[in-house]
Parts: C-alpha cells; structure tokens; sequence
C-alpha cells in the first residue's frame, strides 16, 4: 500500500487489445479528469503494450494530462503476471491517489491482483464515482476528499458506498458504459513518458498457447432501440415474441440476467450491471421485473416502456410508459400497430 | 500421482429469489428472510476439482469461511464427493472486506500439507465481486487463470487451460500450483449421491455437536453437557465424520490483516433500494392503447 498522497494523480489503466483501445478506457478518463479537477491535481493513463503508443493521443484528447507509455514485447497480448507488475511499480513509484480500471474480464482479472499486491482496497464494478468526505466514527477521524465508490450490492437491493480511507491508492473497476464517453479534443496536450519495467521468471510463467476473438454480434451500446426479455417471458420460443419485435422496429435484442440465467438467450445479449449498459432512444422491458442491477443498465434510456403482469413489479418504477399484461398478447398487438404504422 | 485440490466456498443469501416475503413494509429486503444457498459458481468449482480427482487420483478438500451456519454448504461438498472439509470459523474474522478474506483462505491453504489446484467460483451473488480468486492467488504467491472453463490438458506439473473471455477464448499454459476462478458455464455440477448422503448426514464440526449438546440437555449441568459432548464427538470420530473447525490462531493468521482493522475498503453507506411509485403512464394493453402508444412515439420521433 501506498500513504495517502494528497497530490497524487488520478489514473486510468489504458485497456489495449490488437493495438485498439476498449472504449470504456476512453468513457474513464472523462471521468478521471473530472474527479482531478475536483481534487486539483493531474490525471494520467498508464498503459501497456507493444508498439501501441499512438493510442497515447486519444487518451490525452479524452483528457489525460500523462500517459505512462511502457513498451515491451512482453506485454503484447494481456496476461495477469507482468501486467500486475507493471502497475504495481508505476503505483509505487508515482504515488497515483485513485487507479480506475474498466470492469472488463480483463480489468477484472488484474485489479484484484494489483490490489492484492499493493494491500490496497478496490471496489468492484461502480456504477458511480464521487469526491466526498468520511467520517469514520470507529476511529473519530474526519477522512475529506476521498473516492466514494458506488455500487449496488446484494443482488441490486441495495447501494453501498464503499471508501478506502487510508490504504492507497483508492481503486475501483467500471462497469463499460456507465459513465459517458464525452468527445475528445484532439488539440488538448499532454505528455507521453516512456516507463520501463523489468520482468522475472514469475511474471512470464504463464504463456499464452492459443487466442481466438469473435467480433461482437451484438450491438447493444450502439442500437436506438433495444427489445429486451427477461425471466417473465417464460420459455425459449416465447422469446421469439421479442426477437420479432426488435426484427419488427428495427432494434436489437436484450435480455435480463434471469433471461440469460434460463437459457433463453445468449450471454452477449444481457443488459445490466453485469451485462452491458445501455442508453437508447427507447427501451422496451419485457417481462422483466427490474432488480436494480437490470435497472443499473438501462435507466439512462430516454424512453423506457414496461410489459408486466405483476402491477407491482419493480420496473414500473423507471417506466415512462406501463402496460400491465400479458406480453404475448401485447406484444403481438404492438407489431401489428408498428406494422399498420409502417 | 493425483492432485490435491482445494476448492473455497461461499454460503450465500438467494439473492436470485427475493419475493414478496423477503421484502419488509418500507419496499426494503429483509435480508433475514432470504434463504441461506451454495453460491451457484461454487458448485461448478467443486465439480472441476472433482473431476480431476476422479480423473487423476488425488483429493479435494473443501474449505469456507463464515458463521456456523456455513457447515451445510460443507456438508452438501461432502454429499457431491469432497473427501475433507474446513470450515475457518472466528469473530475476529467477521467483516473482512475481499483483501482480508483472501488473507485468511490463503494462511488456512498454507496449512495444508501440500495443494496443487486451488478453485474458486468466479464470483459469488451476493457481492459479485470477484475479487477473491485473484486476490487468494497473489497471497499464496501463485498464478491466477481466471473464467476457466476446462483442462485442455492436465499433466505432471503443467496445466493448459481454456479460458473464455466473453469476447472470445484462450488457451494458457501454466506449472502448478494454480488457482483457477471457474464458470458457471464450465461444467454441469453432479447431483449429492444418495450414499453419501446417508453416510455424511451426521458430520458435525466440534462447535456444532456443542450447540446440539446444550439444545438437547437444556438443563443439564455442564460436566454432563461436557461428558455428552465428548462421547458424541468420540462416536462421530470413530466414523470419520468429523468436519475441521479452525480459527485464526490455527491457521497462524496476524491479526492486523483480519476482520474490519485488516480491510482497507470500509462501508460508508448503504442505501436500500426503496421501490418507489414514480409517475409513468398507464397504457392499457388493448389494441386501442397500444395503437395510442405507438403513435405517440412515432409523432415525438422515438420511432422511425
């Protein structure tokens, strides 16, 4: 662990894959500068890879004021060991007060490690982060100034803010798509420092044999509609109801945790805290009954309909629009109006 | 030859099931109310470690940490096939934030006179953290292969892995000793065996047959209590169904990496989640209101 260091920076861990930055690295650092400039001090990226540091520049248009740039032919292709190196010696040596990662399987595969190294806290998969003060009743002492790190817990009943009031750096992964991307601007400048770290036989115990990638077939966080189902749609070929829909209006396919959790659809298409988060012009909720870590994911969208037969059931509460029913007799009604419309 | 495996476990509340009982007059949970449930991961967990046992020889002991209570996940390990159990049962460990945790299971490991494969859940429902299985690796000083979903190959000291991603999957290759987080998807958890179920039903840890001594003989002075207690331990012994109950002295854990004071992260607030009756527009589901909606939202260009 680090001492607090009132003047640290605030970092993003930069998160490369085949020389392409994860978006949610971009979504952090407009996050990140927002929290340095709150606290009046720099905020940086660090980031590791092989022969990537032209992805430097859209760090700093996204509002680095560094980027901790390491080089190494080691470091091409992800691996936990000499990634968690890396991090642990950049945190030691430049004291960083906050680190954020993105809650991917990758950010949530090295905070941990790098946390459990540094004997530092982290916070999973936040859906919030906040600069406030902690007073610590136990031990009478006012903390000002810390992270506040929020997330839902206990199966989304309920919001914890969870603090790391002396055992930095204060770190905490984030969920993709939860803080908005804001535009960069490519005439901010900021500084690219080249780092280098030493590995040993440990670090490179683990070899990687095989790698496959399959492109995301499902565009979630790009579509302006999304028809998503959830347990309440009761059956796989009752899910051909939202299939047709999305087909019907032109949007893509999502599905709760307790949809997937059935079997009634593939993982990739699941919204929510451990899903993707999405923000479309229109979200249609299909027998979901929105525990809060499916709320998490899609309470942003503009406009929010909910298909329920239980009055009572949690969605409700972020619906603009309510139809308390059947789905597989409202949704066949909707196509037709769509259809008649079209 | 074999493997000594080790597989930690979390009891956890159903998190999944909460109804309308389990949520009190103000629109809370009551947690309380929640049944107590193997975490789901967990059991795929103990399947892997038991697939290599059968496979390869060897053993696979179960190991949690918690509250008494916490024997029954134990137990259920027992009825799938776990040949030991540990259950790490201490005040002082109470409110132990990830870090702690992984602290506690890593010097009750280091116990152990020798492991090969450590498993964990990939995470588990109440918190969703997963934050254990890397953090307990880094403590024991050995690689993490996180998401496993299968042994590509399992021989002497190496291990190849397939791992997926979410976006894909890989293949790692690494020298044992090795934790592995494993996924739901990895592999379908085998029921309890009737037999087994008869043959462990009645282990017990030392403080469990305790509690049943005193509940039994409410009234009974605490020599007899203490007599009954011994003989009763005495029979289970001899059966071989005594369950490991271990502390922190046992395990020779330093306090100040335990509990709240060995916890860097603290809870600074906890909202229940109030379902609250905001306004939304009633629509009602017949052809006329869903036309009206329909319309609406293609007059204010939500659609098309």
């Amino acid at each position: 662990m680090i001492e607090p260091n009132r003047k640290g920076e605030v970092w993003v861990f930069a998160e490369q894959e085949d020389q392409t930055l994860n978006e949610v690295s971009l979504e952090l650092c407009g996050k990140a500068r927002a929290l340095a400039d709150q606290l009046g001090v720099k905020m940086a990226a660090v980031l590791p890879g092989c022969n990537v540091r032209e992805l430097s520049y859209r760090l700093i248009a996204h509002g680095a004021d560094y980027v901790y740039y390491l080089h190494d032919p080691q470091l091409e292709s992800y691996r936990t060991l000499p990634y968690a190196r890396v991090l642990c010696r950049l945190i030691s040596k430049h004291k960083p007060q906050i680190v954020i990662y993105g809650a991917t399987a990758i950010g949530r595969d090295l905070a941990p490690r790098v946390a459990s190294q540094m004997r530092a806290g982290l916070t999973a998969d936040c859906t919030d982060l906040q600069i406030g003060d902690f007073d610590d009743t136990r031990s009478k002492t006012l903390h000002k100034n810390l992270l506040l790190q929020i997330r839902p817990a206990f199966g989304g009943n309920i919001i914890a803010t969870i603090v790391n009031p002396d055992r930095w750096p204060q770190m905490a992964t984030v969920r993709e798509g939860v803080m908005a991307m804001k535009p960069g601007d490519p005439r901010r400048s900021g500084e690219i420092i080249e780092e280098k770290v030493e590995f040993d036989d440990f670090d490179l115990a683990v070899r990687l044999i095989e790698r496959h990638r399959e492109p995301r077939q499902v565009n979630l966080k790009g579509a302006r509609t999304i028809v998503a189902g959830g347990g309440g749609v009761g059956s796989k070929e009752n899910f051909r109801l939202i299939h047709e829909l999305a087909g019907v209006i032109g949007g893509a396919v999502g599905a709760s945790r307790a949809a997937v959790d059935s079997g009634y659809i593939g993982k990739e298409h699941q919204v929510g805290q451990t899903g993707t988060t999405v923000r479309p012009a229109l979200y249609i909720a299909c027998g979901i009954s929105g525990a809060v870590q499916h709320r998490a994911g899609m309470e942003e969208s503009a406009k929010i309909i909910a298909i329920n037969t239980d009055r009572e059931a949690p969605i409700f509460a972020v619906a603009h629009y309510g139809i308390v029913g059947d789905l597989n007799k409202v949704i066949p009604i909707m196509i037709k109006a769509i259809r008649a419309r079209a | 030859m074999g493997y000594d495996c080790v597989v930690c476990i979390k009891q956890v509340p159903d998190t999944a099931r909460i109804t309308g009982e389990a949520m009190k007059e103000d629109g809370t949970v009551n947690r309380a109310a929640l049944p107590a449930i193997f975490n789901p991961e967990d059991l795929n967990a103990l399947e892997a470690a038991l697939h290599v046992r059968d496979r390869h020889g060897g053993t696979v002991t179960a190991m949690t940490m918690g509250p008494l209570n916490a024997c029954e996940v134990l137990r259920d390990c027992l009825f799938r096939g776990a040949d030991r159990t540990i259950i790490i049962n201490d005040r002082r460990a109470a409110a132990s934030d990830t870090l702690a945790t992984s602290y506690i299971l890593s010097r009750a490991i280091r116990t152990l006179p020798r492991y090969d494969l450590v498993f964990c859940g990939r995470q588990a429902i109440d918190g969703d953290t997963a934050q254990v299985g890397p953090q307990l690796a880094e403590k024991l000083g050995i690689a993490q292969v996180t998401y496993f979903e299968r042994f590509v190959e399992l021989d002497g000291r190496t291990a190849r892995v397939r791992r997926n991603v979410g976006n894909g999957w890989e293949v790692v290759e690494a020298r044992l000793p090795l934790l592995l987080t494993v996924l739901g998807s990895a592999n379908t958890p085998r029921p309890p065996s009737a037999r087994r179920v008869m043959r462990y039903k009645r282990a017990r840890t030392e403080p469990e047959v305790g509690k049943e001594v005193a509940e039994a003989m409410p009234k009974a002075s605490e020599q007899k209590r203490e007599e009954e207690w011994a003989r009763r331990l005495e029979a289970l012994k001899m059966n071989g169904l005594v369950m490991d109950q271990w502390d922190l002295d046992h395990v020779e854990a330093d306090l100040q990496w335990c509990g709240w004071a060995g916890s860097p992260t603290k809870v600074h607030r906890v909202q229940s989640i109030v379902l609250t009756k905001e306004g939304y527009t009633e629509i009602p589901p017949t052809e006329e209101g869903v036309h009206q909606l329909i319309h609406e939202l293609i007059v204010d260009r939500t659609l098309g």
